[in-house]
């Protein structure tokens, strides 16, 4: 039996499927309606988040209490280890809120991506059973990793409310967020779409991203260290164009006294740029794949 | 041609291979993966299945079609390509609307409770809050799940589960259902109101292809029965003609 299909069959099946106006059922849909589709989903995307909080906490004993002391466990071992132990503080006034506020940047995008890319692996049998745009699942990830660090802030802003005073500039921190969300859906819908198809890269991601924190300059402050090494003046520049760096730097502006002193070159602009680069591009590049999310 | 059936699926040489992991091919660990990616190579234990070989098939709006056949001859790929969800090697699949697939193996959100999965089962369908508040009681109690509404679906039974999955796709009217073992676990008594919603999706003028070892479901629910034999189309055509026959050597072979 021949497997070529017949192509007066093919032809005439092709017809009677246009006059119904029948479409292909792999079909990806077309950018605007796909937005359009997304833009329906809006309350799935919210109660989706929410529920996957609940759950996240829903085993342990102290519930969602650990939303608040997770990131204050960590702040307190990263101060032990980099400003106690290993004394990396040299002269960066307000060390704790320093490293803090850098950590805690860096965990949002961090968990954006590393959780972004088993965003569409884990949730395999609910694509399989209902059709709904899939970019509603990476999304749904940096909702709740949005509220997460919300909490952080809120721990953040005591921190330096008790040590550097109250400040107007804080309101800065509202666009700084908002251009680290931007870039972390980015990130989240290019990792979704990787750890779908190669699911190896959720065992690779902690390597790169542990490398990506240690160049970040969350411990230490870049210009301070590359003054004391006479580096020459464009490597500030390109160290500038980490976008990390430039989240942690707009978030310290707005928040540390004394960082001005210490600031690096045109964050905000790069931090800008960064941000609709990855949303922009994340977002294609997910929408790509849309109908082959599922198979396998 | 002055009636036309309005036709809502049409197969055209439809062939399906898919990759499959054969066995555990070598520990995997972090340089090894990182030189798979680079190198764009698969695992060396993948294997190619050729699932489903030219199958052709026009389905009209009012169908009810049962897809029978034994173990592994292709039915639920068949389905899955039909949903969309696996694309065709070659050869085409059109489909009028977006089909709904209800797997027995589909899972919604295990760790969250039944009436939190109604809630985002019907918010991923694109129901909005009102209306979902309109038919959630219909459909908790189509379920037949009861108080155990408020569990975690991890502690289901596999019945229950389905019984609940099949309440929540079937809120909605499905230009297109497929139905792929779901109603399999549940009991007789569900069986039975399922087999009437089966019914009633066919009147509103859906489609509904209903894969079943069940001879008997098959029988009362379809109008049409499509014989898969190790992914060829044995035989396609009403639903009676077609189990008998498929009965028939089923009792030759043995």
């Amino acid at each position: 039996m021949s497997t070529a299909a017949d192509p007066a069959r093919t032809a005439e099946l092709a017809a009677m499927a246009e006059r119904h106006g029948l479409s292909r059922s792999s079909a990806r849909p077309e950018l605007p309606g796909y937005l359009r589709e997304l833009w329906g989903r809006r309350q799935f995307i919210v109660s989706y988040a929410r529920a996957r909080t609940y759950s996240m906490y829903a085993g342990a004993r102290l519930g969602s209490v650990w939303q608040i002391l997770t990131p204050l466990l960590n702040a307190a071992v990263y101060y032990l280890a980099f400003g106690v132990l290993l004394g990396t503080k040299n002269g960066i006034p307000n060390y704790p809120a320093f490293l803090i506020c850098g950590m805690f940047v860096f965990t949002f995008t961090q968990r954006s991506m590393t959780e972004g890319s088993r965003a569409i692996s884990l949730n395999m049998s609910l694509i399989r059973t209902l059709h709904f745009p899939r970019a509603t699942l990476p999304l749904a990830y940096v909702v709740n990793e949005l509220n997460q660090m919300a909490v952080s802030m809120g721990i953040l802003f005591v921190l330096v409310g008790f040590t550097d005073g109250v400040s107007p500039r804080w309101f800065l921190v509202i666009p700084a967020l908002t251009l680290q969300t931007m870039f972390n859906i980015g990130m989240t819908m290019t990792f979704a779409r990787i750890g779908t198809f190669v699911s190896d890269i959720s065992q690779l991601l902690p390597f790169v991203t542990r490398t990506w924190l240690y160049a970040s300059g969350i411990f230490f402050s870049i210009p301070d260290k590359l003054a004391a090494l006479d580096a020459p003046p464009w490597v500030i520049h390109l160290l500038a164009l980490n976008p990390i760096t430039a989240y942690i730097d707009i978030v310290r502006r707005a928040l540390l006294d004394e960082h001005e002193q210490h600031q690096l070159p045109n964050a905000w602009p790069i931090a800008a740029a960064w941000a609709v680069i990855a949303l922009v591009g994340g977002f294609i590049y997910f929408w790509r794949a849309e109908d082959r999310y599922g198979r396998g | 041609m002055a009636e036309e059936a309005v036709p809502t699926v049409i197969a055209d040489g439809v062939n399906i291979i898919y990759k499959v992991i054969a066995g555990q091919g070598g520990k995997g660990t972090a340089a090894t993966a990182f030189r798979r990616i680079l190198k764009r190579q698969d695992r060396p234990t993948i294997r190619e299945v050729h699932a489903v070989k030219d199958v052709t098939f026009t389905a009209y709006k009012g169908d009810a079609i049962g897809v029978i056949g034994r173990n592994g001859s292709g039915k639920s790929t068949l389905l899955r390509a039909i949903a969309g969800l696996l694309p065709p090697a070659s050869g085409a699949i059109y489909t009028g609307g977006r089909p709904s697939l209800l797997g027995v193996n589909a899972a919604m959100m295990n760790d969250l409770t039944g009436d939190r999965n109604v809630v985002l089962g019907c918010l991923a369908m694109g129901m909005s809050p009102d209306e979902i508040q309109q038919r959630y009681d219909e459909i908790v109690e189509f379920s037949g799940i009861g108080e155990f509404i408020d569990l975690p679906m991890s502690t289901y039974s596999s019945g229950m589960s389905a019984r609940l999955k099949f309440a929540i796709a079937s809120a909605k009217s499905h230009d297109i259902l497929l139905v792929d073992e779901a109603l399999a676990t549940g009991d007789a008594e569900f069986r039975v109101r399922s087999e009437q919603k089966i019914k009633d999706l066919r009147t509103e003028a859906g489609t509904v292809f209903l894969v079943s070892h069940s001879l008997d479901v098959v029988l009362d629910t379809c109008n049409r029965a499509i014989w898969l034999d190790k992914g060829v189309l044995r035989m396609d055509g009403e639903v009676r003609e077609v189990v008998s026959a498929y009965n028939r050597e089923a009792t030759a072979a043995r």
